[in-house]
């Protein structure tokens, strides 16, 4: 439980931090919130020689509405996404799934950033960026790109991010008014990943399912889009029979690994619970 | 107001001034704590103290071919590490454990378990010796382990102690086996072997009480501080036992005992797991010795989990034969115990399965038969009392479970099976078949004050009810309600029966009157946070009249405190609290004394009023305690030594039996097996209540360690001897999110052999709550035919009980 040794910087502009990442090299790491990094230093999983923290960059911070989309910065924290209004009014499914992670504390600290760059399975805000659609802006040493979220996760701490680069912010489209969504998520206590959770948005029309995504958290390598599975509510009126095919369809691509929170066959049938529940709760917030 | 109500208000006013027993006095210990000021082994910060840190084996079983520390030892501010090389040579590579065996301190051929010590750097600061630690090159040669304990004994299994192979005989008889520990048996087994032969009805459970750990929020830790001109040492440690450390550190290290200084600060909670003597403080004090200066080492969370002291890994072969009314006849355990790599169980010296032998429960069972089998496995060693009197815990959910499947297989209900078999008021004092004599008990009542106060009835019928539903498909939750009976034995002991490496279990307390009335009280216990500071002021408070403010405790000093054995097994009310009343008795004896000189009349014509002695007849006519302290030191009876001061070391006659009455009211979602505890009643009976607030927070931890304990936590090992999720990511360690709502309620059946009839409570809901947890558990699936389900019981786990019966299918 004691880090090694490492340096400490504090840019306070993205090219800043951008350059530094540079020079530094391989072994620099990016600190945000620190609350997924740290606990790795502290077990030795990771070993970082220098850090560079983007707390003191003003630019990174806020969430604006900026046409049909929602732009968060990478360092607003997970407690900044709960209080907001703007948020709660348009993608109300961002503060549910933030109320879910971890505690009031680390939530005070962590940040929305450092939750979809870190590439643990077990962060739930990945699979609700897959499931919305959302998109990644990326700066680097060759200038600045945007990865679509269900393209930036590659492996367990492994994604699309290069060495160097910083996530800048998240772009998300708003989903259409009268949306219904929800986040399930089953965990054994306060503070604890998911045995298995399941992002949900769909919109309904006349009773008829009109569009659906689903993703999924902790039960495979990496988060999942669970595309298949929506299509087949597409153009049902989410009856017993589409959701339990939608269930299956999302149980079959999971590949969880058994850990504490039980096997892996028992993660797989909750992800198939979770999306069961998340549609049940998804539908009924639905308005058409 | 006429003159006897005044008399009462008056007497009332004073009493309540006084803050003594039976009072909701707020602990005094909390001003600090709740600021922030505790002050903790790790706030000690020495001139020029290193820090050490182990340098742990990845292995669960491995030869040791080689260890290189030349690595590390050229790390800048690495001064020195310390292998079984070096200790060798002082006879320290290996120390006694408490049971009677020896624990390797740094494993010189072998390693045994995962984690275990391999060697100890000492450096100038904290992260100098982590970093150092990785830097220290131990080449091993992996061997095949033995995690189950049911494959010990096997007669090709692996030998795990060469240390010991050749020693036939242990500290508890023969071993039939190089893997095996001991062998203990009590009760006539001919008896009882004859009355299941007969019986109408019998059952027969494996129950498995697996294994976890007492996880206290503070790890352990020690300060070891020697000066070199002087030959004294100072430890400063997490110790629940501060004075027996002192004896063993004086006699494996041939310091003498007065020129040992053992200070236990302000301790972050133990639960037995800082009753034992660990490596870490043996290297901090061999540090210390060889460099001459300070060393501090401080476990971490993981090291706390994996390495010291783990609890309970008891697997119990529980039996027991009735009649086909429901009256048990007779009842037959087999444990085998699974102590890991060494055995060091923190129990009395003569009880290798400590007090197992409580499992007749609060039933009246005419013959009964235990046999314990003590076994090695490439595990942490410990085996101490989580919460809990030496296996009692254990003791108690092997009854308490075992009931209740004899309930179901007789088709009776639990609670009317227990009420059938209880041990009635006037048998007590009771003598078990297991060799214990109950001091004194009420079950019936207490029982049914809990059942009318939970509604057991209407609860029944509304499960009745829930499980048609659930039949029918309305419902996808399962309702459990789990009861226990519990009776704890705790409060050890008498001398004949009891002792710690010789030294009998008595306890101590020493009182001060100062001249101006207040009061200076130490005692040879030690608080982890169950608020002695508090409690033992209101004993004197009572006693002698002084106000429980104006009394000082102090403990965990063993050059100023008097010489006990410590603090677990719920021992400190029980035994010195006994000795505090006793030598506060002393105290007011010699006061009474001062005051008939004081007040010109024979001792006898004097009577004791709350804070004073007066003379009987003349109310007017009065010394207070206060008065009494000053004319001890100003100006005593000719003929008698000034002062006033008492100290008593207090040898109890018996154990003391605390019992209780626990319901529980559960509902399970069969499909995600997660379950949630709708309601807990806890009735305890302590005896004697000297705080109210404090029992009832007592019951609260309690309670929700037994929730941990029965409903997910767990230290597992997968096949490798690897420990799994020791940490608190995994560790099961409920918030206040989980944490069910307690309620509490109380009997009173004093101890008729102890001097303010006192039981003792800290452990009590923890013993009685984990069974109560398992039973609505249980409960919950009976009527599927599950079966006797075991702990923990996490969501995983009760899912797959729900895949096995076949109710997924309709999900
Ligand atoms: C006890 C506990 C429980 C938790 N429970 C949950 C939970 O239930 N669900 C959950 O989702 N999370 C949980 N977390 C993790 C928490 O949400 C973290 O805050 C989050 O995962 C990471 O955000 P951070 O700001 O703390 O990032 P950091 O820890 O600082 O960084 C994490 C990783 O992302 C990289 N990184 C961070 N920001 C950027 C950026 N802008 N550009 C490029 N790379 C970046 C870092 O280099 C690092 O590799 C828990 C943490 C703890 C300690």
């Amino acid at each position: 439980m004691i880090p090694g040794t490492f340096d400490y910087y504090r840019p306070q502009t993205v090219d800043d931090a951008v350059g530094l990442l540079s020079k530094l090299g391989e072994e620099a790491s990016v600190l945000a919130g620190g609350h997924s990094l740290i606990p790795l230093m502290k077990t030795r999983f990771a070993s970082p020689h220098h850090l560079v923290d983007l707390s003191g960059i003003g630019d990174l911070k806020g969430i604006s509405v900026e046409g049909d989309d929602i732009v968060i910065g990478a360092m607003t924290t997970q407690f900044e996404l709960i209080a907001s209004e703007e948020l709660e009014r348009h993608i109300p499914i961002i503060a549910e799934t933030s109320r879910l992670i971890a505690d009031p504390q680390i939530r005070y600290k962590g940040t929305f950033g450092g939750n979809v760059a870190n590439g643990d399975p077990g962060n739930d805000m990945p699979a609700v960026m897959m499931c919305l659609g959302a998109s990644y802006s990326v700066s680097g040493p060759d200038g600045n790109r945007d990865i679509a979220a269900r393209d930036f996760y590659q492996g367990a701490y492994f994604t699309a991010l290069e060495h160097g680069e910083i996530l800048t912010a998240v772009r998300i489209p708003i989903p259409a008014p009268g949306h219904g969504s929800a986040y399930e998520k089953l965990k054994r206590k306060v503070g604890d990943y998911a045995t298995a959770a399941a992002a949900v948005v769909i919109t309904m029309a006349g009773g008829t399912c009109t569009s659906a995504s689903i993703g999924l958290t902790n039960v495979s390598e990496t988060p999942l889009w669970a595309s298949d599975a929506a299509a087949l509510l597409v153009g049902s009126s989410l009856d017993k029979a589409s959701v339990d095919a939608a269930v299956a369809a999302a149980e079959a691509i999971t590949n969880p690994a058994s850990d504490m929170r039980g096997p892996a066959e028992y993660r797989t049938k909750m992800a198939g619970i979770m999306v069961r529940r998340a549609l049940e709760r998804a539908k009924s917030r639905a308005k058409g | 107001m006429n003159d006897q109500t005044k008399i009462d208000q008056d007497r009332a006013e004073r009493t309540e001034k006084l803050q003594g027993m039976g009072c909701k006095r707020k602990r005094v210990e909390d001003i600090r704590f709740t600021q922030g000021k505790g002050s903790y082994v790790d706030d000690l910060k020495l001139p020029g103290m290193l820090f050490g840190d182990f340098v742990r084996s990845p292995h669960a079983h491995a030869r040791i071919k080689s260890i290189d520390t030349s690595r590390a030892k050229a790390l800048p501010g690495v001064i020195a590490v310390l292998t079984a090389a070096d200790l060798k040579p002082l006879g320290l590579h290996y120390m006694p454990t408490l049971a009677g065996d020896v624990q390797a301190v740094l494993a010189e051929e072998k390693v045994l378990f995962q984690n275990q010590e391999v060697a100890f750097v000492i450096a100038e600061d904290r992260y100098i010796a982590s970093d150092a630690t990785e830097l220290v090159d131990v080449e091993y040669e992996a061997l095949p382990c033995i995690v189950d304990p049911f494959k010990s004994m096997l007669p090709d299994a692996p030998i795990l102690r060469e240390d010991i192979q050749d020693k036939m005989t242990g500290a508890h008889g023969p071993r039939k086996h190089p893997n095996h520990i001991f062998e203990w048996m009590i009760g006539d087994k001919e008896a009882t072997d004859a009355v299941f032969a007969n019986a109408d009805v019998t059952i027969k459970e494996m129950l498995v009480d697996h294994r976890t750990h007492p996880s206290p929020l503070e790890t352990c830790q020690s300060v070891a501080s020697f000066d070199k001109v002087k030959g004294e040492l100072t430890l400063w440690g997490t110790f629940q036992a501060p004075h027996v450390i002192r004896t063993v550190v004086s006699l494996i290290s041939g310091l003498p005992e007065h020129k040992i200084h053992v200070i236990a600060p302000d301790i972050g909670g133990g639960f037995g797991n800082k009753v034992g003597a660990y490596a870490g403080y043996v290297c901090s004090v061999v540090g210390s010795i060889v460099l001459g200066v300070p060393v501090k080492w401080v476990e971490d969370r993981m090291e706390n989990l994996s390495t010291t002291s783990f609890a309970r890994d008891y697997h119990m072969t529980t039996e027991l034969a009735a009649t086909k009314e429901g009256k048990i006849q007779a009842m037959r355990v087999h444990v085998l115990a699974d102590h890991g790599a060494f055995d060091a169980c923190a129990d009395p010296s003569k009880w290798p399965a400590g007090f197992m032998n409580i499992c007749t429960g609060s039933y009246d069972i005419p013959v009964a038969h235990l046999a314990v089998d003590g076994v090695y496995t490439n595990k942490a060693s410990g085996g101490v009392a989580y919460r809990c009197s030496f296996r009692v815990t254990e003791a108690v959910f092997a009854i308490e479970r075992a009931v209740e499947v004899l309930a179901q297989k007789l088709g009776m209900d639990a609670a009317e099976l227990r009420i059938k078999n209880f041990i009635k008021a006037e048998q007590f004092p009771y003598q078990s078949a297991l060799g214990w004599e109950y001091d004194s008990g009420d079950y019936h009542t207490a029982m049914k004050k809990a059942m009318d106060t939970i509604g057991y009835k209407e609860l029944r019928e509304e499960q009745a009810k829930k499980r048609e539903a659930f039949k029918r498909g309305e419902t996808r939750e399962l309702m459990g309600i789990g009861i226990s009976f519990f009776t704890e034995i705790v409060g050890a002991g008498p001398a004949k029966n009891c002792d710690i490496l010789g030294i009998a279990m008595f306890d101590s307390a020493e009182i001060r009157i100062h001249p101006t009335g207040s009061v200076i009280a130490r005692m040879g216990t030690k608080s982890q946070g169950q608020g002695h500071e508090t409690t033992y002021a209101q004993i004197i408070a009572t006693e002698i009249g002084i106000p429980a403010d104006d009394i000082m405790i102090e403990e965990g000093n063993t050059d100023t405190a008097p010489y006990g054995l410590g603090t677990y097994g719920s021992r400190s009310t029980p035994v010195a609290g006994a000795a505090t009343a006793v030598a506060a008795r002393k105290i007011k004896a010699k006061a009474q004394m001062i005051a008939a000189h004081m007040l010109e009349v024979h001792e006898g014509d004097l009577e004791w009023d709350v804070d004073r002695f007066r003379v009987k007849g003349l109310p007017e006519k009065f010394k207070t305690m206060k008065e009494i302290a000053w004319a001890a030191y100003n100006s005593p009876p000719p003929n008698m030594e000034p002062g006033l001061e008492a100290v008593n070391y207090y040898e109890p006659p018996n154990m003391t039996y605390p019992f209780g009455a626990y319901f529980c009211v559960m509902d399970i979602d069969v499909d995600t097996g997660v379950a949630k505890t709708r309601r807990f009643y806890a009735l305890d009976d302590c005896g004697t209540r000297i705080n109210p607030m404090i029992i009832e927070g007592q019951v609260h931890g309690g309670l929700t360690e037994a929730f941990a304990c029965a409903m997910g936590q767990e230290i597992r090992y997968d096949e490798q001897g690897n420990v799994m999720g020791a940490s608190f990511m995994d560790f099961f360690l409920p918030t206040a999110v989980e944490t069910p709502n307690w309620e509490t309620d109380h009997t009173v059946t004093p101890s008729p052999h102890h001097p303010i009839g006192a039981k003792g409570v800290g452990e009590s809901p923890h013993v009685g709550g984990v069974p109560c947890f398992s039973n609505a558990v249980n409960d919950a699936y009976a009527f599927l035919g599950a079966g006797h389900i075991q702990m923990p019981h996490d969501a995983w786990r009760l899912w797959k009980v729900g895949e096995k019966l076949g109710l997924h299918a309709s999900a």
